[in-house]
């Protein structure tokens, strides 16, 4: 007897849940000899609204926990992303074109990147905060704290590495995140919002977009409720400018893409973690 | 569309809105306000609502679609319904003075958005938002009646009503005696807002049904009955103390009510929702069930109020938006 596919209805991630788009849309994916992969969810600006919203609601919670806690769950998603790793090479292959092998490099590295991320968790404060000697009878200090709500958009290229190393930095330090996955390589990013919904993360920390940026990115560029902006994945400068341009207005930290999309696999540095942070010094009164 | 209750006599049957005096009313209706049994016989006699049939019509008109120019004024009219309301413990004259301020001009940022119609606070601190709002024309209302239980005597309902309107009280928010209306002592509970709406004076009386405590439907329509025979301004869903406060349903019965109402007396008796309704998404499905069920009569903030507190901010957050084009946020306005 010939059994019928389930074929998966690919939505989107926010607040912990998985809605479809607002707008009831949804676009083709194609996998890289441009074959059909699946009909994902096309989000619109309601739907970034709404992601904001989530995350704005979420971020009070998560930037509570303590750094050792966030740590914790972030080796968490590794350890279940890990388990779907067959999935994830599988998704990766197909949607980048590229050997068994090397997907499969790849989503060893996606691993390893998260257990790195998460190590970091409760080591940062020490490394970028600490006592400041002062001219003054004062105890004065500094320690980071996370900035807020941070709008991502996620590198097209590189559909799971790529995604993680952008995420991973930003949510470890106590950010929630809205992230606007690649456009034309949407499977990854919904496989790990799968992931990130079994693995103690909790809902609206990490929310994920599909679609064309054009559709989302804008919106959030523009939000008032939104803290800073990664624009990693904004290939076109006219089209960084403009979005810079719009969080302009309420003062949002920048991350400006590079000319080309960096390679993934080298050490991430401190850079993409300490890009969200705000420095807190405090002067304690000392020695009367 | 409900049945009226009884064929109007076509001479009372004015649209015009007349000063509320139980005396007014119809003879079947005044007849109906005699004794325990002549009321239980009356409200009894309503036709009972279809509960199924209310959440259906609640929940089709909450889908329509308003946007642009048609959201713009419906925002805007919001704003003006809104009694700003801070009903805690932990108020001070400090918190009322704030408040009466947002009352006044609820975007600092924009001269052209509108006041709220009233800020409504405990019988004490009516003193305090009188100064506060001075001759801005918002009102004060202050809930009384030993609120929100209501389980006090009833001289010392009344002693907290008169504090209340010799304070500068504009409007009075009582509270029924559940108790005693489930219990089916409709008189008592007639006689109470009679009585409360004496010491009222001048001001308007709001009649709060505190619906979730009510049960059914049927029993929403015949308070509504009750509290308009005794001469309300306003009938009330809840005082937002109790889960669930104010429901679209709910209201879409209370709206059936005033409309029958002004049909056999010819006499217009506001709504007020309060309670739970802390989007401007929410707020506009109210507006456009006002307009379907009661008439466009009652889309002014003198037939219509939200009670609300957080609501405020969303409408304003939305207006924002429809101004800007970006999607504004939280931190861009006070927290009460």
């Amino acid at each position: 007897m010939t059994r019928i596919d389930v074929r998966k209805t690919y939505k989107l991630y926010v607040g912990g849940a998985f809605p479809r788009s607002e707008s009831g849309r949804s676009y083709v994916v194609e996998d890289a000899k441009g074959k059909f992969l699946a009909n994902a969810a096309q989000a619109s600006r309601k739907d970034a609204r709404d992601a904001v919203q989530a995350a704005r609601k979420a971020f009070a919670g998560w930037s509570a926990r303590t750094p050792y806690n966030r740590g914790q769950v972030v080796y968490r998603i590794a350890e279940v992303l890990e388990s779907r790793a067959a999935q994830l090479v599988d998704e990766v292959q197909r949607g980048e074109g590229e050997t068994k092998r090397q997907a499969q490099a790849s989503v060893e590295a996606t691993v390893d990147r998260l257990v790195w991320y998460a190590g970091w968790a409760d080591k940062l404060a020490q490394v970028v905060g600490g006592t400041n000697p002062v001219a003054a009878p004062y105890f004065d200090f500094s320690l980071p704290e996370p900035t807020g709500v941070v709008a991502v958009v996620a590198p097209q290229e590189s559909s799971l590495l790529g995604l993680v190393s952008v995420v991973a930095p930003v949510v470890v330090t106590g950010n929630t995140v809205v992230v606007a996955a690649s456009a034309e390589r949407p499977v990854p990013a919904i496989t790990l919002s799968e992931v990130l919904a079994t693995s103690d993360v909790p809902g609206g920390v990490v929310n994920v977009l599909t679609g064309p940026i054009g559709d989302t990115v804008p919106t959030l560029a523009a939000h008032m409720d939104v803290n800073a902006l990664d624009l990693t994945g904004v290939s076109d400068p006219a089209t960084a400018a403009d979005l810079e341009r719009a969080a302009a207005e309420n003062l949002k930290r920048v991350l400006r893409p590079e000319a080309a999309e960096p390679d993934w696999t080298l050490d991430p540095g401190l850079d993409r973690m300490t890009r969200f942070l705000e420095t807190k010094t405090v002067w304690h009164p000392v020695g009367i | 569309m409900l049945k009226p209750v009884t064929p109007p006599p076509s001479s009372t049957a004015a649209t015009a809105p007349s000063p509320a005096e139980p005396a007014d009313l119809p003879v079947h209706l005044a007849e109906a306000t005699g004794s325990d049994a002549a009321l239980r016989r009356f409200l009894h006699g309503l036709p009972g609502v279809d509960q199924v049939g209310a959440e259906a019509r609640a929940a089709s008109l909450g889908t329509r679609s308003i946007k642009t120019t048609a959201k713009e004024f419906a925002l805007d009219l919001a704003i003006r319904m809104v009694d700003l309301t801070t009903l805690e413990g932990q108020d001070t004259p400090g918190k009322v003075r704030a408040l009466c301020a947002k009352a006044v001009r609820p975007d600092p940022a924009d001269p052209g958005c509108p006041s709220v119609a009233a800020v409504c606070v405990y019988p004490d601190m009516v003193g305090t938002a009188r100064q506060a709002l001075g001759a801005s024309g918002v009102h004060v209302a202050s809930v009384a009646t030993a609120f929100p239980s209501g389980r006090a005597a009833l001289d010392v309902k009344l002693a907290d009503t008169r504090d209340a309107v010799e304070a500068g009280a504009d409007e009075i928010d009582m509270v029924i005696d559940r108790g005693a209306f489930l219990a089916g002592r409709y008189q008592q509970v007639y006689d109470e807002i009679v009585a409360v709406r004496e010491a009222c004076g001048d001001a308007h009386l709001k009649v709060i049904f505190e619906t979730g405590e009510l049960q059914t439907y049927d029993n929403v329509r015949r308070v509504s009955w009750l509290a308009m025979l005794a001469g309300a301004h306003f009938i009330k869903t809840s005082t937002g103390k109790v889960q669930p406060a104010a429901t679209l349903p709910v209201t879409l019965v209370m709206l059936e009510a005033v409309r029958d109402f002004r049909e056999a007396t010819g006499r217009m008796v506001g709504v007020k929702p309060a309670g739970g309704i802390r989007t401007a998404k929410d707020a506009i499905k109210y507006l456009v069930t006002v307009n379907e069920v009661a008439g466009p009569d009652w889309l002014d903030p003198d037939w219509f109020r939200f009670g609300a507190s957080t609501l405020l901010n969303d409408l304003l957050m939305q207006r924002t938006k429809m101004a800007t084009g970006r999607y504004s946020g939280p931190d861009y306005f006070t927290l009460d």
